[in-house]
């Protein structure tokens, strides 16, 4: 038996030597320092370039997200960033039931617009039952009813050159409108849609009245929510911090969404 | 007598050394092990955003939740099921390194990075699973035609019966290991522990992972049919790399009680030297 307890022994002070390695704090703000050193993060944006390389490579660009059936649908749709946009402007749409509400169609196309709510029902609808999925990691499965986006797209006839679609929010988070924006192939995507219904009903104020954004095969936080201008550009310089989107600005998120 | 008193050190046989792990072997190795640590500690980060885990295809705070890392006023807890642990200072509710109370789930000290940051722990993570996918791609590829699986990892006939098992099992279990040429060797629970691995529990991972992304789904959707739905996909996901981390723990525990400086040498420059039969 002894040839079994020194071992034993030498394992439990090992591993007390390990525990007491890890515990060690400059080793963690190490690991911040690396974190947040401009080389290591300028590597770390790697990954996503990798990701919409590959992905735009892999998948085909009308390739659907999957449609479920009434019965798939979450209980209760989960809203996913804003809830309420402050402000006495948005309050007084909402009173009206969005009844002034316009959609500015502008940037690199040949025919401006300025859509209301009615203009957008007229147009041929589509109704998707898909799954949202929020970049924390929670998914929800909702129905939506809107107008296509390459709808708008043409009858605003967007010129070539035009690279990126941004849309324009009327939420304002801290100190800044959110806005978010993809490239064209997400805009002419038979899914990507202008929603103004939600599980067969108007569009509730916490998920986005009166119109939002489906993308859907990317995630939540490229689904801009109460949406009031789209403009086609040829560069996302300039617009924000130029990242593309309201939280690709501010902390770095994906612009690519698509994982 | 005279010459007798004259110390002489006693005649120590060589250890017999052999050329145990191929260079491929010893890469691999040292990349993964870096590799899974980064993908673990991001990958707590994430899970720290949504510390709930749901089967099916949806799930969010109203649903109920089979797995939830949380905190009360003044407690942390864990819950899977119906049962419930309190895990304050560890899960749910512990205090950082400048003594402040943090209720996300997993501690600073097991994150990357250390404070909450989703964005950043999506960064490590989604790049670090491109080395873990593509190192494991070549590394299997090497597995087949490099002959590591014929002449390393196959179970013989004669290994598959239950009594060579239990036999290598009850042996483990009293931390008696092979000596001499039978050292060099992988014993069987070693090979299904290691074909587990590469076989099975990473490329796990990857397809779990890469089911998690919309567009993915949009590319493959027989991926959420074969995990039973994005938000099972997240539950096996977790399951799995906690699995993993057992494997890593009874790894270290082996490799500690087998000889570490012995085995890490080998891991480093490929040569093993075999442990001598003891005399008594």
């Amino acid at each position: 038996m002894s040839d079994i307890i020194l071992p034993r022994r030498e394992l439990i002070a090992r591993a007390g030597g390990l525990v007491a390695a890890a515990g060690a704090l400059p080793l963690l703000a190490g690991c911040d320092v690396i974190n947040d050193a401009p080389a290591v993060r300028k590597i770390l944006s790697m990954g996503e370039e990798m990701n919409r390389a590959s992905q735009r490579a892999l998948i085909d660009r009308n390739a659907l997200a999957r449609e479920f059936s009434r019965a798939d649908l979450s209980p209760y749709f989960r809203p996913n960033g804003t809830r309420l946009p402050a402000g006495a402007d948005y309050a007084a749409h909402a009173a009206s039931g969005f009844a002034e509400w316009r959609v500015k169609v502008s940037g690199l196309v040949a025919r401006p617009l300025s859509l209301s709510l009615a203009d957008i029902r007229a147009m041929e609808q589509r109704t998707q039952i898909t799954r949202h999925d929020c970049v924390e990691g929670w998914s929800a499965i909702g129905q939506w009813t809107g107008v296509q986006l390459d709808r708008i797209l043409e009858a605003a006839g967007v010129r070539d050159g035009a690279r990126y679609i941004v849309f324009r929010c009327a939420d304002r988070i801290g100190d800044a409108l959110y806005y978010e924006s993809c490239d064209m192939i997400d805009a002419r995507h038979p899914q990507t849609i202008l929603a103004w219904a939600l599980n067969g009903a108007v569009l509730p104020i916490a998920n986005g009245a009166p119109l939002r954004l489906r993308i859907e095969r990317q995630l939540g936080y490229k689904h801009a929510k109460y949406v009031n201008a789209i403009e086609a550009v040829a560069s996302l310089d300039g617009i924000g911090a130029g990242k593309g989107g309201y939280w690709e600005d501010r902390v770095d998120y994906e612009w690519y969404a698509g994982i | 007598m005279a010459e007798a008193e004259t110390p002489v050190a006693p005649e120590k046989p060589e250890p017999v050394r052999v050329y145990r792990h191929r260079l491929p072997v010893r890469i691999w190795h040292w990349i993964n092990a870096l590799t899974l640590l980064i993908l673990l500690m991001s990958g707590l980060m994430i899970f720290n955003a949504h510390p709930r885990l749901y089967w099916g295809e949806y799930g969010a705070n109203f649903d109920r939740a089979w797995l939830v890392i949380g905190s009360t006023a003044d407690t942390g807890y864990l819950r899977v099921g119906n049962w419930r642990i309190d895990t304050t200072g560890v899960l749910g509710r512990w205090t950082d390194a400048q003594g402040a109370t943090k209720t996300w789930a997993f501690p600073g000290w097991a994150t990357i990075p250390t404070s909450y940051s989703l964005a950043d722990g999506r960064r490590w993570h989604l790049l670090f699973a491109w080395l873990l996918s593509v190192g494991l791609a070549l590394y299997m590829l090497w597995t087949l035609l490099g002959g590591h699986l014929r002449k390393d990892l196959h179970v013989r006939r004669a290994e598959w019966s239950p009594r060579h098992i239990w036999h290598d099992a009850k042996d483990h279990a009293r931390l008696r290991f092979p000596k001499g040429e039978a050292a060099a060797r992988y014993g069987i629970l070693q090979k299904l522990s290691y074909i587990g691995v590469i076989f099975v529990a990473l490329p796990l991972m990857i397809a779990t992972g890469l089911t998690m992304s919309p567009g993915m789904n949009a590319a493959w959707p027989w991926l959420l049919d074969l995990f039973g739905g994005r938000q099972s996909a997240r539950s096996i996901h977790f399951i799995t790399a906690w699995a993993l981390v057992a494997f890593f723990l009874v790894h270290i525990a082996m490799v500690l009680l087998a000889g570490p400086a012995n085995e890490i040498r080998s891991m480093v420059t490929g040569w093993f030297r075999l442990p001598q039969e003891r005399e008594t």
